[in-house]
């Protein structure tokens, strides 16, 4: 026996209640693939975001000498720059805006800590960092590392550097490296990117409105 | 004509110091004068850095080199971001005409000095000789500033 669905429906008949029905179920599922695919963009997203996340977990080696971790600067707000101190030229013109906001910030520069880390540890001795580091007022911290300890940290800030040979010698090459500040929260997590080339008044006012 | 540098450096140097200000290197017979010149502060073993205007009066030139007794070597740079990385590479030469000065600043052009010498502190004068494809040397001075001075 012939089933409704075989017969042919004239287009000007009211919609059966098999047909609302239809429509319906077509609906809910429209609506869940729909649903699916945005719940699968978003977690895509989301998988996206962390993947871009700056900053991470850190040990590193201070001018003196000492071990620090990022676990250390919990509590406070870190100003993360990499560079290398052979770098006359573009890491001074930034290390130096970076000392003269801390002294435009006033009370809250005690809640700031200035961190210059070297893409360049196989130069960048402790005692080189303490040494260079000492130009640019007695707040900001130069660390250093191995080689793999550097790498890791300059990844998870989405920081590239590679030597650039100059001669034959070992000590001939410079460094090419992304040159941008990040300001980091008190519980370590990302909070704003600050152009390397700002002025000690722009870094200040960016700093303050992220503290406040 | 070594004597007739000597005296010129020496005039230099008692008129920067009695300006309290840089830094005026002038080879009146080719055009070019020298001005703003400053160093960054450094220590021994360290990289230091030299800046300065040159302008042009006389035929369009370009500064192949420069001399410092302060350092091992000296070598014409420039810095320049390149996407998102910061390169700093030697450059052979850098143009100056009448009209358009040579601008060594931070970020861009610069004299590097590779192996200090001797510390650089603020308010200490370094003596440097620039090198010219055309005109030949141009003595100046600079001053030690953490930052650039106000021209």
């Amino acid at each position: 026996m012939p089933t409704s669905d075989s017969q042919p429906t004239p287009s000007a008949e009211p919609p059966s209640p098999r047909s609302i029905k239809l429509a319906i179920a077509g609906l809910v599922v429209a609506m869940v693939l729909i649903v699916g695919a945005v719940g699968l963009l978003l977690t895509g997203h989301s998988r996206d975001n962390a993947a871009q996340a700056i900053g991470g977990p850190f040990a590193l080696t201070t001018g003196d000498g000492g071990s620090v971790t990022d676990q250390d600067f919990r509590g406070k707000f870190m100003l993360v720059y990499f560079g290398y101190t052979f770098c006359p030229d573009v890491c001074p013109t930034t290390l130096n805006a970076i000392a003269d906001a801390m002294d435009k910030l006033g009370p809250t520069a005690a809640r700031v800590q200035p961190i210059f880390i070297t893409v360049d540890p196989k130069r960048d001795t402790p005692a080189v960092m303490k040494q260079y580091t000492a130009n640019f007022g007695p707040k900001l911290l130069g660390l250093t590392g191995t080689p793999e300890q550097i790498a890791k940290v300059a990844k998870e800030y989405r920081v590239y550097y590679a030597e650039h040979r100059t001669g034959p010698g070992p000590n001939d090459y410079s460094m090419d490296h992304s040159s941008i500040v990040y300001l980091m929260g008190p519980d370590g997590k990302f909070l704003a990117p600050i152009p390397a080339e700002e002025s000690a008044t722009t870094i200040a006012v960016d700093i303050q409105k992220a503290v406040s | 004509m070594r004597n007739q540098i000597r005296t010129i450096r020496i005039v230099l140097l008692l008129a920067t110091a009695l300006a309290g200000w840089p830094l005026t290197g002038r080879a009146a017979d080719n055009g070019l004068t020298v001005e703003n010149a400053w160093a960054r502060p450094a220590a021994v073993g360290q990289m230091g850095v030299i800046y300065l205007t040159v302008k042009d009066a006389g035929a369009p030139d370009q500064l192949i080199g420069a001399r410092t007794p302060v350092a091992n070597d000296a070598q014409l740079h420039r810095s320049m971001m390149n996407g998102k990385m910061m390169e700093m590479r030697a450059v052979s030469e850098a143009p100056v005409a009448p009209g358009q000065p040579l601008v060594l600043a931070p970020g861009g052009y610069h004299i590097m000095l590779m192996g200090l010498k001797r510390p650089l502190k603020e308010g200490d004068t370094v003596p440097v000789t620039l090198v010219f494809r055309n005109a030949g040397t141009v003595a100046a001075t600079a001053t030690v500033h953490r930052e650039a001075p106000k021209p």
